[in-house]
């Protein structure tokens, strides 16, 4: 039973202001209720005045996307009630959004390149924010300070074909959306996905509200799992919207009340129509993240693992090639091995990391002052003192307190010497000819220089040793 | 501050919802000035009911763009007019605050929605007001005070801070006894204001020249025809009479979308303000809701018992002109209409420069006289074009029938406002001689 899956996704677009008025859009740890005026607010009388940056985000997603840009584009009310809707409506966009037909190209189940067709972007304002007060109170509060908020809503066609394909689609999305500076993933919300998911021959269900890729991909996962199970029984899905419950991984139906609502769409009279096509044209757009793999590839010479890894991210990217210059293949394995699976063990983004500090841990690897296992070391000392708040320390100053550098020639004939006298079996083994004690004797010197030596120096020292028939 | 005026008139008309004892002001073409305003348009620090039980106790935050301009210029915010309550009326009668009457004849409506505005300037209270005219909201109420009132062209003047019945359709405007009151009045209000999209910077710098030496007037035989009063349409081709005196040539013009606009305008007007008065749910303005209740039956109990019959009715048309299975029915097809009667307007400005009929059909109603809203709505029929087109339009009295006022309407090209300015001025200059 094939899988069908298309989505609506709602992006927080990262302008300064509002979309309808000047108010911020940085109310993070602010009082509610603070970021408001009467645009926002919907005060009687109040005006909606459109934001031109909104707009060339919109237009810039739009040309990324490869999508067509119409003449004419309007904004509609969308007419409902509910109490976190200040004047009833919400200003969106109806049957002449900003764009249509584009498409994002990812990868299928089998790892083939596949492409998704994106149906239209438009843009509308986000609604004010319910906060329900515990205890069991009698009402509720409203928070205005997000009300206003440009969204960018972007729909797909039905062309995902599994809950995983959908995930990928999102991370694609997400990708470009940040690589065109139109978006701050780190925003709590600033991605909202509704889903469709349908089995072929079967109804569609929407799953709404969805707000994580993980939410994505479980509301789907739980969804196929529960279809295909009724349709086993002989049981028919039902046509309807269904929430997803975060916490708990299951979908629950909604009432069905809220299908039938109807949102008397019709062209807002307090704005003129938009007629934007011919500012395409202008937008310069960034180098998307295809363009950047390949070019990290034919300019540092680096693997495509390692280019797709460090282009995932344009903020992991920026911050290779502000250290790549040291030696770039060596700043790959680096970044995009060792200090992205350090940075996610602990929970860190790469904006914590200065990266002049791993410039010169990449220096000191380079010129062989320390060994990786001890440049492991000081980068794990530097991430916990960053994690910890403090400023981080650099790196030849954890090498010089914890003695980390590299131990060279007669440094450890002394211990050399103490381990073969220490584990005289081990020496009757090798001169036995079993050649695996050689490693272990390594290995304990290794230990008790606390990875200061290189292996294979200290694998000729040992054999050396071994082999004039002592010390 | 240039000085407070103290403002407390023998308002036997009910033509103020709100006065303000002591009004201060600054210096400016204004000074002193005591401007009354509807009380659609939002005055910071005080109250603005829209005439409406759910607004009233809602004092704005801020000053409408228009308020702003008058107290820059010196004006002295006296008070804020009655009104049908949201605009929505031809008398004044829907107020939640009672009727206004007629200052000619206390036993007759003043007109609406602006009525109160009309009232206070007609009775002397005030020398101008503030109006606003979405259908004819300021020329009714001119017609039948017998004062002057001038509708500009659709984006000439801001509506940031007028709460919205039709925004597609309304300005905001000035009322007076004299044309030259009513331009100065125009120069203060109508400048350029980035909070309103759909406004255009055209400000308006005249002053009224009684010169129409050879000034085209059309003259539409469907402002002439049936429902006008012959008496109201002989006084009228009088006054056309006294402008062909003046040099102006006439010139037969026809529009024929006229048997459509005012079902257009119903559509759209309901429409809109469907939309518009939604926000009024007792979450924030009026009353708190019944908590007990869910918060849908809340609303509704709340806007049942808050808004008047004829609010309530123009909602429920409104609704249902957007809904689903009918709004291709309804709210499409006015618009087509409504563009057919703006072509109209454009085709007939090419073989004129203004175009004159009545104002109203008739003279002033009694109170009560119109207890049936479809008779009640034909009345607009003569002022609701200029609305559907956007163009300017003024009001200037003309002569009585039975001792009643009449009014002459003068429409123009889009952002000719002071070509309808000059016609009236003339007309008036030379009546007053």
């Amino acid at each position: 039973m094939k899988t069908i899956v298309g989505l609506e996704i709602h992006v927080q677009l990262s302008t300064a202001t509002k979309l309808f008025c000047g108010c911020s859009t940085d109310y993070r740890d602010d009082e509610p209720n603070t970021h408001c005026c009467p645009v926002c607010l919907g005060l009687p009388g109040a005006l909606p005045r459109l934001n031109q940056k909104a707009v060339e985000y919109g237009l810039r997603v739009a040309k990324a996307l490869d999508m067509e840009v119409p003449e004419e584009s309007e904004f509609a009310r969308k007419n409902y009630f509910y109490p976190d809707l200040p004047k009833a409506y919400q200003v969106t966009q109806y049957d002449k959004p900003l764009a249509i037909a584009g498409t994002v190209e990812i990868e299928d189940d089998e790892g083939h390149e596949k492409i998704v067709r994106i149906t239209r972007v438009h843009l509308e304002e986000d609604p004010g924010r319910l906060v329900h007060v515990a205890g069991g109170s009698k009402y509720s509060l409203v928070d205005y300070n997000r009300s206003g908020i440009p969204l960018l809503e972007i729909v797909t066609e039905p062309d995902m074909r599994s809950p995983q394909e959908a995930r990928r689609f999102l991370n694609k999305l997400r990708t470009i959306l940040e690589y065109l500076g139109v978006f701050d993933g780190d925003r709590e919300g600033s991605l909202r996905v509704d889903a469709n998911i349908s089995l072929e021959g079967s109804v569609r269900v929407e799953v709404k509200n969805i707000s994580s890729y993980k939410g994505v991909e479980k509301a789907l996962t739980f969804e196929v799992t529960r279809q295909k199970n009724l349709l086993r029984r002989g049981q028919t899905v039902t046509r309807e919207t269904r929430h997803f419950m975060e916490g708990r991984g299951i979908t629950t139906s909604a009432r069905s009340k809220e299908e039938e609502h109807d949102y008397r769409y019709f062209p807002e009279p307090d704005l003129r129509p938009l007629r934007v096509a011919g500012w395409v044209a202008e937008i310069d757009l960034p180098e998307l993240p295809v363009a950047r793999k390949n070019r990290f590839m034919e300019q540092y010479g680096i693997s495509l693992n390692h280019a797709r890894t460090l282009t995932g991210d344009p903020k992991l990217a920026d911050f290779y090639e502000r250290v790549a210059s040291v030696e770039p293949v060596l700043a790959a394995t680096w970044v995009a091995d060792t200090l992205l699976g350090e940075l996610n063990y602990r929970d860190m983004s790469i904006a914590a990391v200065p990266p002049d500090r791993i410039a010169e841990l990449l220096e000191l690897l380079k010129e062989e002052t320390i060994t990786d296992k001890a440049g492991v070391q000081v980068l794990r000392e530097m991430l916990d003192s960053c994690a910890a708040g403090k400023p981080c320390e650099m790196p030849a100053a954890i090498v010089e307190r914890e003695g980390l550098g590299k131990a060279t020639g007669g440094e450890f004939t002394p211990i050399v010497q103490a381990v073969i006298a220490a584990n005289p079996q081990a020496v009757e083994d090798y001169r036995t000819g079993k050649k695996g004690a050689l490693n272990f004797l390594v290995g304990q010197v290794m230990k008790e220089t606390r990875g200061r030596a290189d292996p294979r120096e200290l694998g000729r020292i040992v054999s050396g040793c071994l082999e004039t028939g002592g010390v | 501050m240039a000085g407070t005026l103290n403002f407390s008139p023998d308002d036997r008309y009910n033509a103020f919802i709100t006065t303000c004892r002591e009004a201060p002001f600054c210096d400016g073409a204004l000074a002193g000035t005591a401007v009354a305003v509807k009380d659609n348009i939002s005055t910071a620090g005080i109250r603005t009911t829209c005439a409406s039980r759910i607004l009233e106790s809602y004092v704005p935050p801020y000053d409408a763009h228009v308020v702003g301009l008058l107290r820059e210029k010196g004006a002295a915010i006296v008070g804020k007019t009655n009104m049908d309550e949201f605009g929505m009326g031809t008398t004044t009668e829907t107020s939640a605050f009672g009727p206004v009457r007629n200052p000619v004849d206390p036993s007759r409506v003043p007109g609406g929605s602006s009525g109160g505005s009309a009232a206070a300037v007609a009775a002397g209270f005030v020398p101008m007001a503030l109006g606003t005219d979405t259908g004819g909201s300021i020329r009714c109420p001119a017609a039948f005070c017998g004062i002057v009132g001038l509708k500009p062209t659709y984006g000439r003047v801001s509506r940031y801070g007028l709460i919205a019945y039709a925004n597609s359709l309304e300005q905001i405007g000035p009322m007076a006894r004299t044309v030259e009151d009513v331009s100065r009045l125009m120069s203060v209000i109508a400048r350029y204001d980035p909070h309103d999209s759909t406004m255009l910077d055209r400000p308006y710098d005249h002053r009224p020249s009684a010169d129409i030496a050879g000034l085209r007037v059309g003259v539409p035989e469907e402002y002439f025809g049936e429902g006008v009063d012959p008496r109201v349409a002989e006084t009228v081709r009088d006054a056309i009479g006294v402008l062909e005196g003046l040099g102006a040539d006439t010139v037969p013009v026809s529009i024929p979308g006229m048997r459509h606009a005012l079902a257009a305008y119903y559509v759209i007007c309901t429409s809109e303000a469907s939309s518009n008065l939604a926000r009024f749910d007792g979450v924030r303005y009026g009353p708190a809701v019944d908590t007990k209740k869910t918060w849908h039956e809340a609303y509704q109990d709340l806007r049942q018992a808050k808004f008047g019959t004829e609010v309530r009715r123009r909602i429920m048309l409104g609704t249902f002109a957007l809904s689903a299975g009918y709004a291709g029915r309804y709210y499409a097809k006015a618009q087509v209409a409504r563009r057919n009667i703006k072509e109209d307007f454009e085709r007939a400005f090419r073989d004129a420069d203004v175009i004159a009929g009545p104002t109203m059909p008739t003279v002033a109603f009694r109170l009560g006289e119109k207890t049936d809203p479809l008779s009640m709505y034909l009345s607009d029929i003569l002022t609701v074009p200029a609305n559907l087109a956007g163009v300017p339009a003024i009001s200037v009295p003309c002569g009585r029938v039975d001792g009643l006022p009449v009014g002459l309407q003068l429409m123009g090209r889009q952002f000719e406002d002071e070509r309808v300015v000059d016609a009236a001025f003339a007309y008036e200059q030379e009546v007053r001689r």
